[in-house]
């Protein structure tokens, strides 16, 4: 049985975890490498790192970063920020990446999803959409959630299917940094329209949110920052959590 | 010395950051002589079928990966590979396995991708693992179950996630992305 995965995300800037963390035991929770070391220990199941500077000059910075998360986990990981050219993933593939997460670049630059999946395979391009219900529809934005496009969340990730994405990382606006769950309506439309897998984020705050999304929508992972990074939420007692509730989870 | 065959597939650098961390050292290389030399010989491997038998093909390599006598294993599209055919670009392969490689029917997502387990474990490759631990699947394709198969995954259908014939052995998933249980199929492998 395929399980759901459960996926931290960090943000880096120039090589360093932002985002305070409170694990007690470890050394330098700045230092990526190490808190993604234990999230391995705690079992989680893959990891996404976003560079959140992503301006040229420190790209290099965080493809070295890349290659030594790379020699020391042994774990699936994506990376994302600022990738707008088959060259910037190529650097991040080459030094260990698995995935690549693209968002308004696949926008400005069209033909860089099928790019990417003709070099590389479908399986290392992920789409991140960021979308906001506007009233009416959930829309997708770009530029880091500054600029409203003419698009529908469902025909973006369609589209972005047809154009070779092996998987769609989509963010709900409305509920990101709320901690009142995951957007059910959304994520049920996209999962349900893509024949690729979809991974739910930003709402995250109790672990029957989690619950809730894999219950109610077809997303075949859920990510999550700030509840893991401070502890709030141990992933082995959500993991054991939703094992108990019926769910599917690697132990 | 571990030879990494060296062709147009992405991941082999985990592959090799994996078997530096369980303390062997390895080259990866497309050098006959080193190839034949190595005292096992894997073909790790992200990428398209096609593609990678026309590149193998054009330098000799799929004669010499026949020939080669040391135990092989083949990871992900190494499997593929070792099949007798692929649908992916429709490609005969090496042929070292009697089934055939085929798109998984649009019944779920594909690809299959994330942690997934199996069944029916058989031989040294799997000893130390059980049925209920998973391992990390990514592939659109699988290859058919037949007389060379020594674990069974079930995703859509069941298909087989490691298969053995001989001197070749070859996994479906990703030991080198599967955490614990990776390290002890890979080390199995290593240590035959």
């Amino acid at each position: 049985m395929l399980k759901k995965r459960i996926i931290p995300c960090l943000d880096i800037r120039e090589g360093r975890t932002v985002k305070g963390v409170n694990f007690v035991d470890i050394r330098d929770a700045g230092d990526p490498v190490e808190l993604a070391k234990k999230y391995v220990e705690q079992r989680a199941d893959e990891l996404v790192f976003l560079d959140i500077t992503a301006t040229i000059e420190k790209r290099k910075t965080f493809a070295e970063l890349v290659g030594k998360i790379a020699a020391e986990i042994n774990l699936p990981f994506t990376v994302g920020g600022g990738i707008s050219t088959i060259d910037d993933a190529a650097l991040l593939i080459s030094a260990g990446a698995d995935k690549v997460s693209i968002n308004t670049s696949a926008f400005k630059n069209p033909g860089l999803i099928t790019d990417i999946a003709r070099r590389f395979g479908s399986q290392c391009v992920v789409v991140a959409i960021d979308t906001r219900f506007t009233g009416s529809d959930w829309m997708v934005y770009i530029d880091a959630g500054n600029t409203l496009t003419p698009l529908k969340a469902v025909d973006w990730a369609k589209w972005a299917e047809r154009q070779g994405a092996g998987e769609i990382l989509l963010t709900s606006m409305n509920a990101d940094g709320t901690k009142a769950g995951f957007s059910i309506e959304v994520t049920r439309e996209v999962s349900s329209s893509v024949n690729i897998p979809v991974i739910a984020s930003g709402g995250a705050g109790t672990m029957e949110h989690f619950r809730e999304v894999f219950v109610k929508t077809g997303c075949s992972a859920a990510l999550a920052a700030s509840i893991f990074h401070y502890g709030e939420i141990p992933i082995p007692e959500l993991k054991e959590y939703l094992s108990g509730k019926g769910i599917n989870v690697r132990r | 010395m571990i030879a990494l065959l060296k062709y147009n597939a992405g991941n082999i650098q985990s592959v090799q950051n994996a078997l530096t961390h369980l303390g062997y050292e390895s080259i990866v290389t497309d050098d006959k002589e080193e190839l034949l030399a190595a005292e096992k010989v894997i073909i790790p491997g992200v990428g398209q079928a096609r593609s990678a038998m026309k590149y193998l093909a054009e330098r000799g390599l799929d004669k010499l990966i026949l020939s080669l006598r040391q135990p092989v294993l083949g990871i992900c599209l190494g499997l593929h590979l070792m099949c007798h055919w692929s649908d992916e670009g429709s490609v005969k392969c090496l042929g070292i396995f009697d089934a055939a490689v085929k798109k998984f029917p649009p019944f779920d997502k594909v690809p299959h991708m994330g942690w997934n387990n199996f069944s029916a474990l058989k031989g040294t490759m799997f000893r130390g693992v059980t049925a209920d631990e998973d391992v990390y699947y990514v592939h659109s394709y699988y290859a058919e179950i037949s007389d060379y198969t020594l674990a069974i995954c079930d995703y859509v259908l069941p298909f087989s996630a490691a298969m053995h014939r001989d001197n070749f052995y070859a996994v479906q998933f990703h030991p080198e992305k599967s955490a614990d249980t990776g390290v002890r199929i890979l080390r199995n492998f290593l240590e035959l």
